[in-house]
């Protein structure tokens, strides 16, 4: 345990030094979110109550989608360069490398999120805190899962990486849109709502939305829980298995 | 140091199984400098991936640095080296920071690591580009980073794929003074591939050459130069009809009035052979004698050259 601690530790901070050497990059990862936030979120004041309350954590969702999957390009960069290659010969811990690049990836979105959040504030954004933590623990467990699919996909598409490109953008875009992250899917006609119902991202959102206004009780933070977990037991497993088959 | 026996790999693609390694056995005792030769998809990557625990094995078993690759690659790991044929450093890592973080990973203590880190740094005169991204490195400096990289545990055996493709001549004969140091410093084992015939020839005490999977030569440069290709006389007279003569009396072949033989030592060869024509009164115009190269040894054992790249399947 103590070695896989320590590799972790060793692969984290390796991740996550260039970050702290170049912090600006991390607002940058923002652009666009922040512009969805401002643009969009201003259009849609009159159109769903408390537009505030409403689209921060759909914004919140939508990070935490693009996040690992930049995560997941990062690596796939390590694969194609030598560099993949030169760790997958020292012994650090197979497993190890997935938790510390996810825990980066974790980490960055922590970072994003709180930043989002008091940004928001002036606008108008109402803080539960109870409620913002749980939404938040919620969003890193989700993301935990989806940057280990995003790291499977790029060991899966080293060492071309087509696939990587081609999978993530034509499944990231249906995902987000299939969600309601952007415009609530309630006025959608029945066959976009059966497609949301089945999309994971859905329930987060829901649950995102339930947390953020401070209704812990309801009954979509369960199903979002339950969501996020289901996400990051496959992502893990999988993630696990592909970095301990080897590169 | 490295004891194979009948190691295997296959791979399957598309329903179609290819064996890029066919059962080798293979024997590096401690301290030998060996170079692995052989063709692009001779099997040498692979045979090398599986030697560095990359790979695991089909079939077959190999022992490196006394501990075996399937069952306890943890142990390999620990032991050897690997430089691989692309470069190790992350782009956007600093070249220092790469070092402390490569040899945390092999366990050393914080300022244990950063103390290497820097003798590294010293040994490869990498010192002024520590806190460099490698995406600013000449190809040179980047691949002395990789065997920084390589190196910080001190291992007993080195692998190193091609350590000096893609550099220019001076920056691969800094390469290699800086392998053969480490050789004479350290005593390490090595065992890299190369494109160069010539760095094989001239660095290596052992050659083994691969070939469809499978190894095909294995001594050293002069056993097999002299043993599989041997040296050569060219001699040119002025007639065809000398030349033949010329080729009778030695037993070699003529073309045109061109005459080639296979000798022995064709230094010591050659003047016989001179004193002999004259004495028939066969008037020489030009003679030359021919070492061979490694490529004339694998053109010997396969009927084609190493530097061709197309390899019939």
């Amino acid at each position: 345990m103590t070695t896989f601690l320590r590799d972790t530790i060793t692969i984290f901070s390796r991740e996550f030094r260039p970050s702290l050497r170049n912090p600006t990059g991390l607002i940058f990862d923002m652009g666009q979110p922040l512009l969805f936030l401002f643009l969009f979120g201003s259009l849609l004041g009159g159109a769903v109550g408390s537009s505030w309350q409403w689209f921060v954590p759909g914004i919140l969702v939508m990070m935490c989608l693009t996040g690992p999957m930049s995560a997941g390009y990062t690596l796939l960069v390590e694969l194609i360069g030598g560099a993949m290659e030169r760790l997958m010969v020292t012994p650090v811990n197979r497993t190890a490398m997935l938790v510390g690049k996810s825990m980066k990836a974790m980490l960055t979105l922590l970072v994003q999120a709180v930043l989002i959040i008091v940004l928001a504030l002036p606008l108008g954004f109402e803080l539960h805190v109870a409620g913002v933590l749980a939404g938040l623990a919620q969003l890193v467990l989700f993301s935990v899962g989806l940057g280990a699919f995003s790291f499977v996909l790029a060991i899966r598409s080293a060492p071309g990486g087509t696939l990587f490109y081609v999978v993530s953008q034509s499944i990231m875009f249906p995902l987000l849109l299939l969600s309601g992250v952007l415009l609530p899917l309630e006025t959608a006609p029945g066959w976009l709502r059966v497609l949301g119902q089945v999309n994971p991202v859905t329930y987060i959102v829901n649950a995102q939305r339930a947390l953020f206004s401070g209704d812990l009780g309801n009954p979509s933070v369960l199903y979002g829980t339950a969501a996020a977990c289901v996400v990051a037991a496959i992502g893990l497993y999988l993630g696990n298995r592909a970095m301990r088959q080897g590169v | 140091m490295i004891h194979t026996r009948g190691l295997t790999r296959v791979f399957t693609m598309k329903k179609e199984t290819v064996t890029a390694v066919k059962g080798i056995d293979l024997d590096v005792e401690a301290g030998q400098l060996v170079a692995f030769l052989g063709p692009n998809g001779a099997g040498k990557s692979t045979s090398l991936r599986m030697l560095t625990t990359l790979l695991p094995p089909t079939s077959g078993t190999a022992l490196v640095a006394g501990h075996d690759v399937t069952r306890e690659p943890g142990a390999v790991r620990a032991r050897i080296g690997y430089v691989g044929q692309r470069n190790g450093a992350g782009e956007d890592q600093l070249v220092r920071d790469e070092l402390v973080t490569q040899g945390r990973c092999y366990g050393l203590h914080p300022r244990e690591a950063a103390t290497r880190a820097d003798e590294l740094l010293d040994l490869l005169d990498l010192t002024s580009l520590a806190k460099r991204v490698p995406g600013t490195l000449s190809g040179g400096q980047r691949r002395r980073l990789d065997i920084a990289l390589g190196l910080v545990h001190r291992p007993d055996l080195l692998f190193l794929d091609e350590p000096s493709t893609g550099l220019d001549p001076r920056s691969r004969a800094d390469i290699w003074q800086h392998i053969l140091r480490l050789r004479e410093t350290y005593g390490t084992t090595l065992f890299l591939t190369t494109h160069y015939l010539e760095e094989a020839d001239n660095m290596a005490e052992r050659v083994v050459i691969i070939d469809g999977g499978r190894i095909i030569a294995d001594g050293t440069a002069e056993q097999l130069k002299n043993d599989l290709a041997g040296d050569h006389i060219t001699i040119t007279t002025s007639t065809a009809e000398e030349a033949g003569t010329a080729a009778g009396i030695g037993g070699g072949t003529a073309d045109g009035t061109t005459v080639r033989l296979r000798v022995a030592k064709a230094a010591a060869a050659l003047p016989d052979y001179l004193r002999t024509l004259d004495a028939a009164g066969i008037k020489v115009t030009t003679a030359e004698t021919i070492r061979p190269t490694l490529d004339d040894v694998f053109l010997t054992l396969t009927g084609r050259s190493l530097t061709d790249d197309d390899i019939p399947a």
